[in-house]
């Protein structure tokens, strides 16, 4: 096999293109990402559009009353933003503490064998459908519960947050974890060389030292609970009303996913309703990009952990 | 330091000519990490670079196959001549470059193939796929490299089930078959036990007939042992460049004299 | 002095120790209780007839389900993978691709249900797909994107960086690299990461809501993509909240089944990737 010169022979161009074309092709598929991400925000909002400059935003957000179907129609959003904070809080009220204390046991206290079967359950928790979660919720958990609370009916705010908070909690122990992990080994071997002990390491050094990436569980958490709309739509009742105080958590609330998905269905194309629900995702969608964004922000300040 | 010494610690040998440099800068970012070199590389002989870590003589191998390309934010000024053709013209096709100079690494990187997908690995790329051909090329790079009586009855095992020093003798095989000019190693021993070690300095004795060897190593013994030519690197810098026995027994520059004699390194 | 104090802190973390293994068990334990409880009584009304019945039986939501989860995949692979492989093997570090990543992070965030009004928007009524198999998948494609984009990285990325280096030095073009070397030797993980995908879809109602899903339908099995389909958690869904003359125990059978495929799907890809993670040597 003789062997070719070096400067360019003819089938080194065609080569060069074919490499630069799959170039191309890949760089597309990865640009993907980011259309998808504005062709949403951009559908989301041409569709809200008309009810959006008819009612104007701050009218929207402020509004009262949610009554589609009154005459007249009435849009307001509040009651939806209420459930979902209420929902929300609820369920990070218990979630972050449990998920912390989760994250913590896995990474600094679980001896191997008891690490086995806890990720496992957590990774199963996961992956459980919210179908199935709202089914269980609104089938066995609220019949229980409004049983011995004397409560009027089986579906209620806190029952959206008990399953939510199940929910979102694999989410803030994983990413917790990851970030406890990532913590050097030498804090833990100072702080111990100077007569800590295990605990006042884990909450005086290791901890601290994985505040960014904790935060940053939390966060996506929180995103994952106020997102999630079956299991809220199956348990908390449906009542667009505003929730007040804290009795406001055994009755029956709507959030803003509910919302969505209990009325699109019988909403006729193009219709005032209809902007109006998707006024309510342009809400949800900029909601949960700020979250996000501001969680990835804290992961990167996390040093040393993968994600 | 006067152009009259600095001919004095740069020689240029009499044979034919097979690599060269000129006023070779490269930058990390804005970092210089090769000062100013300038050698000329025999051929068919082996040519070993010393120094101490860090002193830019693997840089320096990679530019001459240009794997310094694949690394983000490093450029080069200068040249860098393969028979007398400048290596970084832009109409150079790389794979080709990188075929005519071939490069072993100092860890042993088989690929998680059969020991004979390893070395046919090359040929095909370029579009060999006869069989009868294949087995033909297998089978002269692996004895070139002085493993075949240690694999022909399994080459269709994996290769990651072979020794350390078998596993760097493959690699060699898998650039032998793609039948370079040039073989560059970088630190090819220095995972391998001593046993392991000697085989592949007798090896690169054999190569040494048909290849031109550039050897980087921060052995001096095995420099002096193989190598034909020496050159010395310090912190970017070709200090000295000369025939071995001459480098290591009567070296020009303090510098020179100072790491061979072990007081620094 | 010392003591005293060494043995407050012993006590602390006793006590702190304990509450976490509480903690601990605090999860573990509804989690295990309840679907404990699935089962028995699922499996109790999950006869033989209830779940091959064409006709007010489960499997036409299976079947259903199969065919989006199945065709999600196919339609989120090409994207996915290739976009992991731009991220892994190409990209420069840049505004571009950290662009990119944080598109990535946001995609995997949006709420269901927004992918559903997204879908609605863009498959059902702009592309004219109506509701159907084709545009519940495209939909929930969308919404596995970033899993099976992230997943597949991670297998990219756990290729040692030497077995690029030898191949380039062989003369390989970079995409040689990838096919023939890099590709191969991460397919074990980018499967597990297709799998999961499949499980997700799997399990997922708000999507398909508007996009896809019928609760009975004349013909329950699909012809073709632009047909309606049925789907397991759509079918769990209705039957828990609007139908009025479901059998309980049915109910707890469809959650029962429905929880087994997602289940089998996630505890496939587990067991995939640790049985090739065993296998694989570099």
């Amino acid at each position: 096999m003789g062997m070719p010169q070096i400067a360019g022979k003819t089938g080194t161009g065609g080569r060069r293109l074919g490499e630069w074309l799959i170039e191309r092709g890949l760089q597309i598929c990865g640009l993907f990402a980011i259309v998808f991400v504005l062709l949403i925000f951009a559908f989301l909002l041409r569709d809200a559009l008309p009810v959006l400059r008819e009612a104007g935003v701050s009218d929207l957000l402020r509004g009262e009353r949610w009554s589609p179907t009154a005459d007249p129609p009435q849009f307001g959003l509040l009651p939806l933003l209420l459930g979902s904070l209420y929902v929300t809080v609820g369920a990070l009220l218990l979630a972050v503490p449990l998920g912390v204390a989760c994250a913590i046991f896995v990474a600094e206290v679980a001896p191997p064998r008891v690490r086995e079967v806890l990720k496992p359950v957590v990774e199963l928790l996961a992956a459980i459908p919210s179908v199935v979660f709202g089914f269980l919720g609104l089938v066995l958990i609220g019949p229980w519960i409004a049983d011995r609370l004397n409560l009027p009916i089986g579906q209620f705010a806190a029952l959206g947050s008990l399953i939510l908070a199940f929910m979102a909690m694999p989410t803030i122990v994983s990413v917790a974890e990851d970030a406890i992990r990532a913590v050097p080994r030498a804090y833990r071997e100072n702080s111990l060389a100077l007569g800590a002990t295990h605990w006042q390491t884990i909450v005086r050094v290791v901890v601290p030292a994985a505040r960014s990436g904790v935060i940053a569980g939390v966060l996506l958490g929180l995103g994952r609970a106020i997102g999630e709309t079956m299991t809220v739509l199956m348990v908390t009742g449906n009542a667009a009303v505003i929730p007040h105080g804290l009795a406001g958590f055994l009755r029956p609330v709507r959030t803003m996913t509910a919302t969505i998905a209990a009325e699109m269905g019988e909403t006729a194309y193009q219709t005032p309703h209809y902007h109006a629900l998707f006024a309510i995702g342009v809400l949800l969608f900029i909601i949960t990009f700020l979250i996000n964004t501001v969680a990835d922000i804290a992961v990167r300040r996390q040093p040393g952990v993968k994600r | 330091m006067s152009a009259a010494s600095n001919d004095d610690r740069i020689v240029r040998p009499e044979a034919e000519i097979k690599l060269e440099t000129r006023g070779l800068n490269m930058y990390y970012g804005q970092t210089l990490a090769l000062k100013d070199v300038a050698v000329a590389i025999p051929s068919r002989h082996i040519t070993a670079l010393i120094g101490p870590s860090g002193c830019g003589k693997s840089s320096f191998l990679r530019c001459l196959n240009r794997m310094n390309d694949e690394i983000q934010g490093t450029r080069i000024e200068g040249e860098v001549l393969l028979d007398g053709h400048s290596v970084y013209d832009n109409r150079i096709d790389l794979a080709q470059l990188r075929r005519q100079v071939g490069m072993v690494f100092q860890q042993p990187n088989p690929f998680p193939m059969s020991i004979y997908d390893n070395v046919a690995y090359g040929p095909r790329l370029h579009g060999q796929r006869e069989r009868a051909e294949l087995d033909g090329i297998v089978e002269a790079s692996i004895r070139g490299a002085a493993l075949w009586d240690e694999v022909k009855d399994k080459l269709r095992a994996s290769a990651l089930d072979l020794s350390g020093g078998q596993q760097q003798r493959l690699c060699i095989a898998r650039v032998l078959a793609v039948e370079p000019e040039v073989v560059l190693m970088d630190e090819p021993c220095s995972a391998l036990d001593p046993t392991a070690t000697f085989r592949i300095e007798e090896l690169m004795l054999e190569l040494m007939e048909r290849y031109t060897i550039v050897i980087v190593t921060h052995n001096m013994y095995q420099a002096s042992r193989v190598s034909q030519y020496t050159g010395f690197f310090l912190m970017g810098e070709l200090v000295e460049y000369g025939p071995t026995p001459g480098l290591f027994e009567n070296p020009k520059d303090p510098r020179t004299d100072d790491y061979v004699r072990g007081r620094f390194g | 002095m010392i003591g005293a104090r060494a043995t407050g802190a012993r006590l602390t973390q006793s006590f702190a120790f304990l509450l976490l293994w509480l903690a601990a068990a605090a999860v573990v334990v509804p989690i295990l209780g309840i679907i404990g409880l699935m089962v028995v009584w699922g499996a109790k009304a999950l006869t033989w007839d209830l779940l091959t019945a064409a006709t007010g039986g489960l499997l036409p939501a299976i079947v259903g389900t199969a065919y989006l989860a199945l065709l999600t995949a196919l339609l989120a692979a090409p994207v996915g993978i290739g976009a992991a492989v731009y991220l892994s093997e190409y990209a420069r570090p840049g505004p571009l691709v950290r662009l990119v990543r944080l598109a990535i992070v946001n995609l995997a965030g949006v709420p269901s249900v927004v992918y559903g009004l997204f879908g609605l928007a863009l498959f059902v009524m702009l592309l004219g797909f109506g509701r159907s198999l084709l545009a519940g998948a495209c939909t929930l494609a969308l919404l596995v994107l970033p899993l099976v984009i992230t997943a597949s990285e991670e297998a990219l990325r756990q290729v040692p960086p030497g077995l690029r280096q030898a191949s380039l030095a062989l003369g390989a073009t970079r995409w040689q690299t990838v096919r023939r070397v890099v590709l191969p030797n991460s397919l074990p993980g980018i499967i597990t990461g297709l799998i999961l995908s499949i499980g997700r879809a799997a399990g997922e109602t708000a999507p398909i809501l508007f996009t896809a899903a019928f609760y009975s339908l004349s013909d329950p099995y699909p012809k073709s993509p632009l047909d309606e389909v049925l789907a397991l958690p759509y079918q769990l869904f209705v039957m828990a909240t609007e139908a009025p003359d479901v059998a309980e125990g049915t109910k707890w059978a469809t959650a029962l089944v429905l929880l087994a495929v997602v289940l089998f799907l996630n505890l496939g890809a587990i067991v995939v990737r640790a049985r090739l993670r065993r296998g694989q040597r570099w």
